[in-house]
């Protein structure tokens, strides 16, 4: 019953904040009309969403983020100096990242979040889900590269999605 | 001085339209358009947040928030266009 | 003292957003041109609107964050465009500096059977 009632229990407040952020105002009409909204848009989209996410470990999650937003600033700090140098200096590349990652989520994320960090925009997901392949700005070591893709990112995702 | 720092930033953003127009013009191939074409809309979106700004009206944000989605909604479709060539479904 | 930070958040933003479509003009093959927009006109955007957060914010009529709805959704969307743009790259196959994996660009249709209709689209 309460599976029916509420089947994305992270969906709803998340829904309820963007509403609150869209309209700009904290009143108490607002916080209960997008209380309502998060309530029904997800009972409603309930056929894009067949699988509930769980989240195990909210404070990797948590920390995850944090890495990430730093990482970010980092990432555009690199990749403005790289433009800036000129191109002759940059050394792109492919490389190919395996993933042991599983469920759909986590590697989107896992690509979004390769995509937004240093000088990495993931290209092209091999049809059996088993490799990311990365495009890298300047890389002069691609081994070095993937390992810190899995040790920095992947490892916290499957922390936090798919723990064993 | 925020009104120096906000004219200087109209110079810069301008200058940005400018290189992603060369780039929509000079090409050489459809995906290059289609990122120039995302990049005018994120640079519209940073001319709209100045100009509410320099005006002092928040009304301008709406329409930034407009522009963001229609761009990347844009985006996406000439993106599936050129994947999916002209294969008819 | 706020001005200061403001104006410095501004310049910035501009000078982000200003590299990124440098990025976009003078670098030699696509993908290393998807970098500049996708990251570098992405924070130039972010950082501009949080000084609009902190602008509208600090200027007596309440709390306005609504720009963050903004920030996060063009965080959100950046990747996933730069993604399918990479992705329709590889299935043109462009020029690139960078050597691409064989299996990447053999994924893509094979050109011959473009012309020619699959039984599938026959029977339909």
């Amino acid at each position: 019953m309460k599976r029916h009632l509420l089947p994305h229990p992270l969906l709803t407040p998340a829904l309820t904040l963007i509403w609150l952020l869209l309209v700009n105002s904290l009143s108490f009409g607002q916080l209960l009309l997008g209380l309502l909204l998060g309530w029904l848009i997800p009972l409603f989209t309930l056929r894009f969403w067949p699988n509930r996410v769980q989240v195990h470990k909210p404070l990797t999650l948590v920390r995850f983020v944090l890495v990430l937003l730093y990482d970010i600033v980092i990432a555009n700090l690199e990749v403005a100096w790289l433009i800036l140098r000129g191109p002759r200096r940059v050394h792109p590349g492919f490389v190919e990242v395996p993933l042991a990652l599983r469920s759909e989520l986590g590697i989107s994320l896992l690509a979004n979040t390769i995509s937004l960090t240093p000088g990495t925009v993931s290209a092209w997901l091999s049809p059996d889900r088993t490799t990311l392949v990365v495009h890298a700005l300047d890389v002069r070591d691609p081994e070095a590269l993937v390992a810190t893709i899995k040790r920095r990112y992947e490892t916290p995702l499957l922390e936090v999605l798919e723990p064993c | 001085m925020l009104s120096t720092a906000v004219s200087i930033a109209f110079l810069l953003v301008g200058a940005a339209f400018v290189m992603a127009l060369l780039r929509l013009l000079y090409g050489p191939d459809q995906p290059d358009r289609i990122l120039a074409l995302d990049t005018l809309y994120v640079n519209t979106v940073a001319l709209l947040v100045l100009l509410g700004i320099h005006l002092g009206s928040a009304l301008y944000f709406e329409a930034a928030l407009l522009i963001a989605m229609m761009g990347f909604v844009g985006t996406v479709a000439l993106c599936k266009y050129l994947l999916r060539g002209d294969i008819i479904e | 003292m706020l001005e200061v930070i403001l104006s410095a958040l501004i310049l910035l933003g501009a000078l982000f957003t200003f590299i990124g479509s440098l990025g976009l003009a003078r670098l030699e093959d696509f993908y290393t041109r998807l970098h500049g927009p996708t990251k570098a006109t992405t924070l130039g955007v972010g950082s501009l609107l949080i000084a609009s957060m902190v602008y509208f914010s600090t200027r007596g009529e309440g709390l306005s964050l609504h720009e963050l709805l903004v920030t996060l959704f063009l965080f959100i969307t950046a990747p996933v465009s730069a993604h399918l743009l990479a992705k329709a790259a590889l299935h043109l196959r462009l020029r690139s500096l960078a050597v691409v994996p064989p299996r990447a660009e053999a994924s893509a249709p094979q050109q011959a059977n473009r012309d020619a209709p699959s039984d599938e689209t026959v029977q339909r």
